[in-house]
């Protein structure tokens, strides 16, 4: 094939590919890939800001100001499909479409046009999941899915359009992540470099390929469970309805048989990055790359046996609700393992602090406390009173916002040298870790007091004794998304080729395949295959 | 310079929230326990909570100590260990993970298994039982035997939308009054059993440690040893549609001999109530008990002025079932006529003879039928209602 092609004279015009539109909807380069999904993750990122930022403007005081509950309980639920399903989730494929081959040396994904069918799916199911809202200004329908992300049957079985609008959209971002998955798979197991064995390969590559196989694993069971839903709602099935012999606790059981992993499908990718983050700026290789790796398998491997813990109120048998607490507190370890990885790599080093590693380093400490914040969520008797309060809602923002989008940006700062070939501005990006983790922080601590209080999550209204900490969280919440727009800045900026120009390697402390090309790389990399030794 | 600036700016920020925080009056913890269970609960959390904080002050310390002094500008030199080298320092990677183990197997395990014991000892030595159905937006209590054994009665929210629109000054107990409280005796072990009419509802009250989901075409049990008199607030906490955060728990705990003062009365309440089903009512009557009726229950969905959310939930002004007949030449209740909706329900739309008296339904309908420009001039009597039981 290359000596086919080579005699066409195709590589002295590797550059050449369709301009305009046509590059992009057509392109099968990894490069203009990644390039697509993070951008697509940037867009929802601000999508899904400002419905919450609206939904905290309602809860700024008691009463009903701004919208109506129904309204209201659509905003929480898009909210959070769009910032799992189309933000965070694109982000973490984005990286890996741009860094994975670049970091195992390999010229491109595997599959590279199962890779432009899955981006392109995405930004269907985006529209599906948001036409709703559109479509009832209009009259039709009553707007988009208002049970909030998880689809609770039977709540879901009497809503309106917008579920199934819902349920199309998690399907089709369902196949496009399995396909993205298999193709991350194929290309780790198959395009590896000469002598990079797995356990020589990068943490993210690692972290991705967890992530990859529990997609796999977990995604066709959600479909599965929201298929059954569709059939609930339109083909007079029974699957969650008691009155034809169903149970609405089936559909939680298969609901978060995915939902569990998927918190580690969002985290595994992070994981993977932030030690090439901590040892680049520590001048220090990673402590204990073998511990992390077994980690990850240790952490995905139980993700996949805890997943009751998300509704113990459900009531449960005294077995089985001990059992879903010792493994879920079994958890733990692992991931104590991965903590005491990541400090002992800072320990002793040469550290200093430039935007990735403040994004890091704070990612460590915040994402510490999300993750003993659910240590005590797994308790069976002090969960009736966490669970589904705003107690839980500042934990799993502390492992959502913190350990996942907070990773995200560390990655970007760290890459977007790499990617665009041009250094952000220093001072705004530190500004924005500043700014994100202070507010960040005054946004959730406030919640946490408010769960253990009594306040339920998800309601659009609250009695008085409530007023003071939203009032907090709201203003700070506005502080924290506002802060975002540096952060766009600083993207923007790089793209459009201001700044300075980065080096190949603008990181002293840098490790891996990819700093040993130009910023940003050729549009192909690698034309003579690296060997590791 | 920029980055002095910013702290200085971030300090002043956490100050000016501390002092907010330190002036109002918050709440930082549980609130107070009133059933063995609760206390339980707030033991173990308290525990929980200094051992998570402990861990991440001693992590967090170890952080800062490196931040401090592992620095290039202070011209530290980085070691390059990737793991334990010696046989010593494998033993001090151990030692955390043993430590951990030891927390969360041991010393949170132990306490947290007799508390998951202790919640679910619903039966043993149980002295009365409450049945408790949750239902689009409002709690539906019975009592299954003892003193008030019969007693059913439907709990709504008592605050007015005027104070939810802001049109109206909100009152001490916003979003936290109902018009029937739950009334249970004190030192008695209460089983409460839940189910639900519709979707998953979740009853609970902070204070009894109790939360436990309300889920449609199945029984969930769970309990509560009340050691105080006093009123005890809760709320939905499963989202159930629109209405999830106005369907409040209020318990009033009293003491034996109240509880069955209020028992008695509540039967007579209820046999009067029951025993109006056989008498003619007029009109006016009809129409005045109707519209509270309407208020209480109907008007969440259709709205107070009958103009309904279309489509979700269709307006009765100018509805085609509404304004037609109840009952064929035979008298016989047709299908799908406007009793048949309210009293048999449909899809979303309760069915009304499990909540509402024979007396409420009887109103109720008249009133839609002779209200929001609807008028069939006809009026239901209760004793039609009866008939249909």
């Amino acid at each position: 094939m290359t000596t086919a092609t080579a005699a066409h004279g195709h590589d002295d015009h590797h550059d050449h590919h369709p301009t305009g539109i046509m590059r992009w909807l057509t392109t099968t380069n990894h490069k203009d890939i990644g390039t697509m999904y993070l951008t697509f993750a940037l867009i929802m990122f601000m999508v899904g800001g400002a419905m919450i930022l609206a939904v905290r403007a309602e809860l700024f005081q008691p009463g009903l100001q701004l919208m109506q509950p129904e309204f209201f309980n659509q905003l929480i639920g898009v909210h959070a499909l769009v910032m799992i399903f189309a933000s965070l989730m694109p982000a973490a494929t984005g990286f890996a479409n741009w860094l994975i081959p670049l970091q195992i040396g390999a010229p491109d994904m595997a599959l590279p046009r199962l890779n432009n069918w899955g981006f392109w799916l995405l930004p269907p199911a985006a529209i599906l999941l948001t036409l709703p809202f559109t479509l009832a200004l209009f009259g039709i329908g009553d707007g988009a899915i208002a049970t909030g992300w998880t689809f609770y049957a039977p709540l879901s079985t009497q809503g309106g359009i917008g579920v199934d609008f819902a349920i199309f959209s998690v399907h089709l971002l369902g196949i496009s992540s399995v396909m993205g998955s298999i193709n991350i798979i194929v290309t780790i197991f198959n395009m590896r470099a000469p002598g990079m064995t797995l356990m020589k390969m990068p943490l993210f590559a690692w972290g991705w390929l967890i992530t990859a196989f529990l997609l796999i694993a977990t995604i066709p069971v959600l479909a599965g469970a929201v298929t059954m839903l569709l059939t609930d709602r339109h083909f007079g099935t029974h699957f969650f309805d008691a009155a034809g012999g169903g149970d609405p606790i089936l559909f939680q059981h298969l609901f978060w048989f995915f939902g569990h992993p998927e918190v580690y499908i969002l985290l595994l990718p992070v994981w993977g990055f932030i030690p090439h983050i901590l040892s680049a700026f520590s001048r220090k290789p990673n402590y204990g790359y073998k511990a992390q790796v077994y980690s990850f398998w240790a952490i995905g491997a139980l993700s996949v046996v805890v997943w009751a813990h998300h509704f113990f109120t459900v009531g449960m048998p005294v077995p089985a609700l001990l059992y879903f607490m010792y493994s879920t507190m079994s958890i733990s370890l692992p991931l104590a393992v991965l903590f005491f990885c990541w400090i002992a790599t800072m320990w002793k080093g040469s550290m200093t602090f430039e935007t990735p590693m403040l994004f890091a380093t704070g990612w460590v400490i915040l994402f510490g406390i999300g993750g003993l914040t659910g240590l005590v969520l797994a308790d069976v008797a002090a969960d009736a009173q966490y669970h589904h309060s705003y107690f839980v809602v500042a934990h799993f923002h502390y492992t959502l916002f913190a350990g996942g989008m907070m990773g995200m940006m560390a990655g970007a700062y760290f890459w977007l040298p790499k990617i665009t070939g041009r250094m952000y501005n220093e001072k705004l990006g530190k500004l924005h870790f500043w700014l994100t983790a202070i507010s960040f922080n005054l946004t959730f601590i406030p919640q946490f007091f408010l769960g253990l209080a009594g306040m339920p999550r998800r309601i659009p209204d609250y009695a008085l004794q409530f007023s003071e900490f939203n009032m907090i969280s709201s203003i700070a919440a506005f502080v924290l998304g506002l802060s975002q727009l540096i952060f766009f800045y600083n993207i923007i900026s790089c793209a459009r080729g201001n700044g300075e120009k980065a080096a190949d390697k603008p990181w002293e402390g840098a490790e891996g395949l990819e700093w040993t090309l130009p910023s940003p790389p050729p549009y192909h990399s690698f034309t003579e295959q690296p060997v590791v030794r | 310079m920029t980055f002095k600036l910013f702290q200085k700016l971030g300090a002043a920020l956490l100050l000016a929230f501390w002092s907010l925080a330190v002036h109002a009056e918050m709440a930082w913890n549980f609130p107070k326990p009133v059933t063995p269970l609760a206390e339980d609960t707030l033991h173990v959390h308290n525990k929980f909570m200094v051992i998570i904080m402990i861990i991440f002050l001693i992590v967090l310390g170890i952080m800062i100590y490196s931040i401090i002094n592992h620095r290039k500008d202070k011209g530290y030199k980085a070691a390059n260990f990737t793991g334990p080298s010696t046989r010593s320092q494998v033993l001090w990677t151990l030692v955390p993970f043993a430590l951990l183990l030891y927390i969360d197997f041991i010393l949170m395990g132990i306490p947290a298994y007799h508390s998951v014991v202790m919640m679910e000892d619903t039966k043993n030595n149980a002295d009365m039982v409450l049945k408790v159905t949750g239902m689009q937006w409002r709690w539906q209590y019975e009592y299954m035997d003892g003193d008030a054994k019969g007693v059913k009665f439907v709990s709504n929210l008592k605050t007015p939308q005027e104070q939810i629109e802001n049109k109206a000054e909100k009152g001490e107990h916003y979003l936290l009054e109902v018009d029937n409280p739950v009334v249970l005796p004190v030192g008695k072990k209460v089983r409460i059993l839940l189910t639900s009419n519709d979707v998953i509802h979740t009853w609970w009250v902070p204070q009894f440690g109790t939360a436990r989901d309300a889920i449609p075409g199945f029984l969930r049990e769970t309990w509560a040893r009340i050691e105080e008199p006093g009123t005890y607030k809760g709320q939905c906490k499963e989202l159930c549609g629109k209405g999830h955060g106005f369907m409040p728990v209020v318990v009033n705990a009293v003491s034996e001999d109240e509880f069955k003062k209020w028992a008695e009365t509540k039967k007579t309440e209820l046999a009067t109530a029951s025993a109006g089903a056989d008498k003619e009512w007029s009109k006016d009557d009809l129409m005045a008990h109707g519209k509270e009726v309407y208020e209480k229950n109907c008007a969440v969905c259709h709205q107070p002025d009958g103009k309904g959310v279309p489509p979700a939930f269709p307006p009765l002004a100018d509805s085609k079932i509404v304004n037609a007949p109840n009952f064929d030449g035979e008298g016989k209740l047709m299908k799908d006529s406007h009793l048949d909706r309210v009293f048999n329900g449909i899809r979303v739309m309760p069915a009304w003879k499990g909540t509402l008296s024979d007396v409420d339904i009887a109103a109720v309908v008249t009133y839609e039928r002779n209200s929001f420009g609807n008028n069939m001039a006809d009026v239901v009597q209760p004793a039609q209602v009866k008939a249909l039981r």
